[in-house]
């Protein structure tokens, strides 16, 4: 590994301004899953690496049944999936942080450093559009908010500015009979990238026996994570039966651009996005119909 | 599983489970494996790889690199002199010292993505990787010859200039190294009596070993010219002579130490680091420490080859398999050497079959040069002949256990190679799996299968030493020279235990150096228990033989007149009160001198080793995803001296071969690059993706050794792939041709089916 | 930029400083500086687990941290598993049913299982399958290591009731 300087500030304030002084010299280290094996490979040469983990805003959780989730960025995916809560409100979050590597891996990675690392695949990035996230963001030039589904730019690339820093996660509360999931598809039981993701959110009213609003998100089918609206709209207002989700599986697939890698066809990814699309909204819906 | 064990005599050590000796080092962290050797002013290495598949080096530029503060020094292969082309064994494979010296570093061309170019040494691994960043290659890049068929096509891209075979002649440049033919009978004739023929083309991906701790080497040269090797190998004698040879050193001056060693099954037969680490030595005069990272050893490592293989079986309809011809290509990577031979010997092997045709090919392409892995050859090739084997027995109607002990191999029926067998256990360990519990249990449910395969492999024995140490306190130690993978000195430990009549515990066995100890071959082929335990055998018996003539001298008696049982020495007469080993280890001082029994073995004929593997699985139809549902594994053992680690074997190498059959395999890209050189997608079977593995011991002592043992290292990974294949057949009605069944492959071929009867469906 | 740093940590119950660069991990700081060996570099990407320790309670992979990160931290590695000469019950059941082959994977699988039962002293085969999957073992398709892991369980079990 190149050389490299290391700073871990205690407040967002002195975090923003390392990272705002050192400008794209400066990358910051969360769990260091994705990161340290970044520099040692070069993929990234940063001279400064700005350890946010020390930041007390970062590594907050709050939760309201009423007001909402906060999440802080810096979070552990273990201590994510160890809270009842967001076991029990969030349970498609809750899976998604723990899908992420193995054990060894949740006890240092972060949602906020998997959205950060910008890849495609992340599990918890369909999570996290599913139920409509909001990343707020801190800089120099002051905070803003950016929706989950906006961040990703490009591959290992995102919305941050050199200078800003990804601060928390704040994530509506859950309606009554609404509920999310995330499920993916690897070769092995454990430890693969996923070959395809897939995270839904839905809110029934269980009177009318309708959908009344569904989010669908999608992992590694194109160059960012992407949000399949046209798949959730088709279910908006609709009583779900299978020709109904066969029809947002469709449109789900539509919206899907995956290539050719390692990890799986195009072919054989547009047929999971149809498959895992279908499997994903029945574990939403049955989990709505019991919350 | 109950063994089934045949007539051998009772053992009192030998079929026992002592906790292994080497233990407590292993589990609490002391045990010193190569990469963690470090000496006073070591500096580190670092090698420089090839980003290309095929390239010609122009020119090297090295000089900003030597700049970097902490750089001590930079090599290259002109630092190696340049070698003729010569065979070397090293091992399970024959080598040729000129291209091995040509992989170590590459010598004006580089011959796949990862091929060796130049090496660093420096003060730390960091700065050594920061001035592998300086080092200018220029490259005339070439297009690659990726797969057997790209290699062998006419205006194939040419890898070696010089290589020639046989059969084009010597004017011809070629990719072909070899050609091999088996054949016996009449192919036609054999075919002509056949009711069913089945014929496929089969295609296997290159795959690792996958060993978990990466080559490593650790290199003083002392200026007196002699060289000490710090190693984890499978071979310390094969990493001395094969160092010796690159760097162009006597033999005698290199003493080669081995460390513990992380796994190998066949990786670590051969050397990449090891002349590396003394040649930068030689050049700064401090020792030397390289290590591979995982990409590196992905990459520029031996893993095994991949290729194609067309098979043709026939059977009449009474399930007797009558004729078989069989063409096959193996990857050798880019220097010649592939397990095509061994490949070709086995596929069939299994079966006494009237008419054979056997065409071999080695073929070398734009990969890294392959080693052995566990049985090499062997499971991609029963992967063809055992899936067809299944379809016959479905054509003929005959349960898959059936068919293979109606056609398998026994005493006298002849090998592919010609000579006959003599006893061995391969009905048996079809037997073994037919009468299982697990064969025996129905097996319910949606998409689920159950496949049953048979794997061969030779074993072998070739050359080993030890010695036996009788200590002052009567207890023991043994040396031998054959490196512990996973069980060895617990295993030589019982057999010199069972002769000297002591516990396993009161023979303390120690792996010792290249100077130490006299010739061994590697720890490979199966060949430790069977060849080492055999010289570990007789050092003891050399031992008992002076214990002999000791307690005759102080009874007064002739030798021969000496009684030794159960660690006693008696003698008929009066006067003569029987003494144990401790009894008279005090008097050795006083009747001539230390005792230490020696031996030198050079094994030529072993028992050859049969698996038969059964293995339930469930496809998800909708994705391809194959869930191992139970695996059992009954292997013939000859003799099974430490059964625990026995079972071990077989539960490795069937877990090895599940890997292979599901999800490992190497991925290069349109310009032969490899896109997976991680463990994140070179994926193993993790402990989630397994089973317990069921295990039946089958013990059909090997003819001609004292023990009985047959090696066990190997034939578990045979059958896996095929059993896995037919499973899927049995499960969900697709035939799968090519390794590795991926989610995506399984799922291709079930839409197939899928679109061919609703195809079918719509025309009716 | 490259000057060290002083790190205070707790390593398996002593009070250890040591001096890092900021490069270097936490396995490279325990096997090059500290001489602790016992920790395993299989991957350097977080893929084989053979670099296992446990941080504050929690299993690590110490090649994805580096060693200026635990200041301050409790680590617990292979080293101080037994306690003397008195083995751990995972490492005297590892023994008893030859839980190991080669070895090299047998530390950070340790420290995995170790990990699970300081949590969970029950579990079930399952469980321990979770627990362990991110330790790969290429010598013994795990069956003995599972084995290794729910016998231990019930030594400890037993030794508590």
């Amino acid at each position: 590994m190149h050389a490299i300087n290391y700073e871990a500030p205690k407040t967002l304030k002195d975090a923003v301004a390392l990272l705002a002084q050192y400008g794209d010299k400066a990358r910051p280290l969360c769990g260091g899953t994705d990161l340290i094996i970044q520099l040692r490979a070069g993929v990234r040469r940063p001279e400064h690496v700005v350890d946010v983990k020390k930041i007390p805003e970062l590594r907050q959780v709050s939760f309201d049944p009423k007001k909402g989730l906060r999440l802080g960025a810096a979070v552990a995916a273990i201590e994510i999936h160890e809270n009842a809560d967001l076991r029990r409100y969030f349970p498609g979050l809750s899976e998604a942080a723990h899908l992420i590597g193995s054990n060894q891996i949740q006890g240092r990675a972060s949602v906020g450093g998997n959205l950060c690392n910008g890849s495609p695949a992340a599990d918890t990035i369909p999570a996290l559009i599913a139920l409509g996230a909001q990343c707020r963001v801190a800089g120099p030039k002051g905070e803003r908010l950016v929706a989950a589904e906006n961040f990703c730019t490009a591959p290992g690339r995102t919305v941050l500015q050199p200078g800003e820093i990804l601060v928390e996660f704040q994530i509506p509360a859950p309606a009554a009979h609404s509920a999310d999931a995330y499920l993916r598809f690897i070769p092995r039981n454990e430890m693969d990238i996923a070959v395809v993701g897939v995270g839904a959110s839905v809110t029934l009213d269980l009177d009318e026996d309708r959908c009344t609003e569904a989010r669908i998100a999608l992992a590694a089918v194109g160059p960012t994570p992407i949000f399949a609206s046209k798949a959730g709209a088709a279910l908006k207002g609709k009583k779900l039966d299978a020709a109904t989700i066969e029809r947002a599986a469709k449109l789900a697939v539509e919206q899907s651009s995956p290539i050719d890698d390692m990890r799986g066809t195009a072919e054989f990814r547009r047929h999971l996005v149809g498959v895992l699309t279908r499997r994903t909204l029945a574990l939403a819906i049955a989990r709505a119909r019991m919350a | 599983m109950a063994a089934t064990t045949e007539g051998t005599h009772q053992f009192r050590v030998i079929g026992t489970r002592p906790i292994r000796h080497d233990g407590i080092e292993k589990v609490t962290g002391a045990a010193k494996y190569g990469a963690d050797y470090s000496f006073p002013g070591m500096l580190y290495g670092k090698v420089l790889r090839s980003p290309h598949a095929h390239a010609i080096i122009k020119s090297i530029k090295t000089d900003k690199a030597r700049a970097l503060p902490g750089v001590k020094a930079v090599v290259t292969s002109a630092d190696l002199p340049e070698l003729a082309d010569q065979i070397a064994q090293g091992g399970e494979l024959p080598i040729n010292v000129h291209h091995l010296s040509c992989n170590i570093l590459a010598r004006g061309k580089v011959l796949y993505d990862g091929h060796a170019v130049a090496a660093v040494a420096a003060t730390s691994p960091h700065i050594a990787e920061e001035a592998l960043r300086l080092i200018e290659v220029e490259y005339e890049v070439l297009p690659p010859a990726m797969t057997v068929e790209d290699a062998m096509a006419p205006g194939a891209p040419i890898l070696l200039a010089d290589l020639r075979n046989k059969e084009d002649g010597p004017d011809k440049q070629t990719n072909v190294a070899a050609h091999i033919q088996f054949k016996r009978g009449d192919v036609k004739e054999g075919f002509k009596q056949a009711d069913f023929v089945i014929e496929r083309t089969f295609k296997t991906a290159m795959v690792h070993q996958g060993y978990i701790e990466p080559h490593n080497a650790v290199g003083i040269y002392n200026s007196d010219g002699h060289a000490t090797i710090y190693c984890s190998t499978q071979g310390s004698f094969v990493v001395r002579s094969l160092s010796a040879a690159v760097l162009g050193i006597p033999e005698g001056k290199i003493r080669v130490v081995p460390a513990e060693i992380g796994g190998g099954f066949g990786g670590k037969t051969t050397i990449y680091l090891e002349p590396l680490s003394v040649l930068l030595s030689q050049k700064t005069g401090h020792p030397v420490k390289l290590t591979m990272n995982r990409a590196e050893v992905l990459r520029a490592s031996g893993p095994t080859s991949g290729g194609t293989i067309r098979c043709k079986m026939g059977a009449t309809k009474d399930g007797k398999i009558v004729a078989a011809e069989i063409w096959m290509a193996y990857e050798a990577g880019g220097f010649p050497g592939s397990p095509v031979p061994m490949g070709a010997m086995c596929i069939v092997a299994a079966y006494n079959i009237p008419n054979l045709h056997i065409d071999a090919y080695d073929v070398v392409v734009n990969r890294p040069k392959t080693a052995a892995y566990r049985a090499p050859g062997a499971a991609n090739a029963a992967f063809a002949s055992e899936t067809i084997i299944d379809e016959l027995a479905e054509k003929c109607g005959i349960d898959q256990c059936d068919i293979r002990i109606l056609n398998g191999a026994h005493e006298g029926t002849p090998q592919t190679a010609g000579p006959p067998y003599k006893r061995i256990g391969m009905i048996e360990t079809v037997e073994a799996i037919k009468n299982s519990p697990h064969y025996k249990s129905k097996l319910e449910g949606k998409n689920r299968g159950r496949g049953v395969a048979t794997g061969f492999w030779f074993n072998v024995g070739f050359q080993s030493s030890a010695m036996v140490n009788i200590h002052s306190d009567g207890t023991a130690s043994v040396v031998i020279g054959s490196v512990d993978i996973g069980g060895q000195r617990a295993s030589m430990a019982m057999v010199a235990a069972e002769v000297l009549g002591l516990d396993a515990g009161d023979v303390r066995p120690l792996v010792a150096d290249t100077d130490s100890v006299g010739y061994n071959d590697v720890t490979g082929g199966s060949r430790t228990t069977v060849a080492t335990g055999l010289a570990v055998y007789e050092a003891a018996q050399d031992a008992v033989r002076q214990l002999k003539e000791r307690a005759a001298k102080l009874w007064e008696k002739k030798p021969e007149e000496i009684e030794f049982n159960n660690g006693r020495l008696s003698a008929a007469g009066n006067g003569v009160k029987p003494m144990s080993i401790k009894e008279i280890a005090p008097r050795f001082a006083r009747t001539g001198g230390p005792i230490t029994g020696r031996a030198q073995v050079n094994v030529r004929n072993v028992g050859p080793g049969f698996a038969s593997t059964c293995i339930d699985v469930e496809v998800d139809p909708e994705t391809g995803k194959v869930q191992i549902l139970r695996a059992t594994i009954a292997q013939d053992a000859g003799k099974a001296v430490h059964p625990a680690y026995v079972e071990g074997q077989m539960q490795g190498g069937t877990a090895q071969g599940i890997g292979w059959a599901l999800n490992e395999e190497y991925f290069y890209d349109a310009k032969g690059i490899l896109r997976n050189a991680g463990l994140l997608d070179y994926r193993m079977p993790t402990c989630l993706d397994l089973p317990m593995i069921e295990t039946c011991i089958v013990e059909v002592p090997a003819p001609g050794h004292p023990i009985g043992s047959r090696g066990v290292g190997e034939a578990s990974i045979v059958p896996p792939p095929a059993a896995v294949a037919n499973a899927i057949a049995h499960a969900v009605g697709v035939r799968m041709t090519e390794l590795p069944m991926s989610p995506g492959r399984v799922l291709k071929a079930i839409l197939h089916k899928q679109g061919a009867a609703q195809a079918a469906a719509a025309a009716d | 930029m490259d000057k060290k740093t002083v790190v205070e940590t707790t390593i398996n119950g002593e009070q250890i400083e040591f001096l890092c660069e900021p490069r270097q991990s936490l396995l490279e700081v325990l096997r090059d500086e500290l001489g602790m060996t016992g920790s395993k570099e299989g991957c350097l990407t977080g893929d084989c687990g053979a670099c296992t320790v446990i941080i504050d309670g929690r299993a690590t992979c110490s090649c994805l941290m580096l060693g200026v990160e635990a200041q301050g931290h409790k680590i617990e590695t292979i080293e101080g598993l037994a306690n003397g000469a008195q083995l751990h019950p995972l490492q005297q059941k590892f023994l008893e049913n030859a839980s190991l082959q080669c070895g090299i994977c047998t530390p950070g699988i340790l420290m995995s299982a170790k990990a699970l039962l300081d949590h969970n002293p029950t579990p079930s085969e399952a469980e321990i399958r979770y627990a362990l999957a991110g330790n790969l073992c290429r010598c013994t398709g795990y069956d003995k290591i599972v084995r290794g892991v729910l016998d231990a369980a019930k030594a400890v079990a037993s030794k508590a009731a």
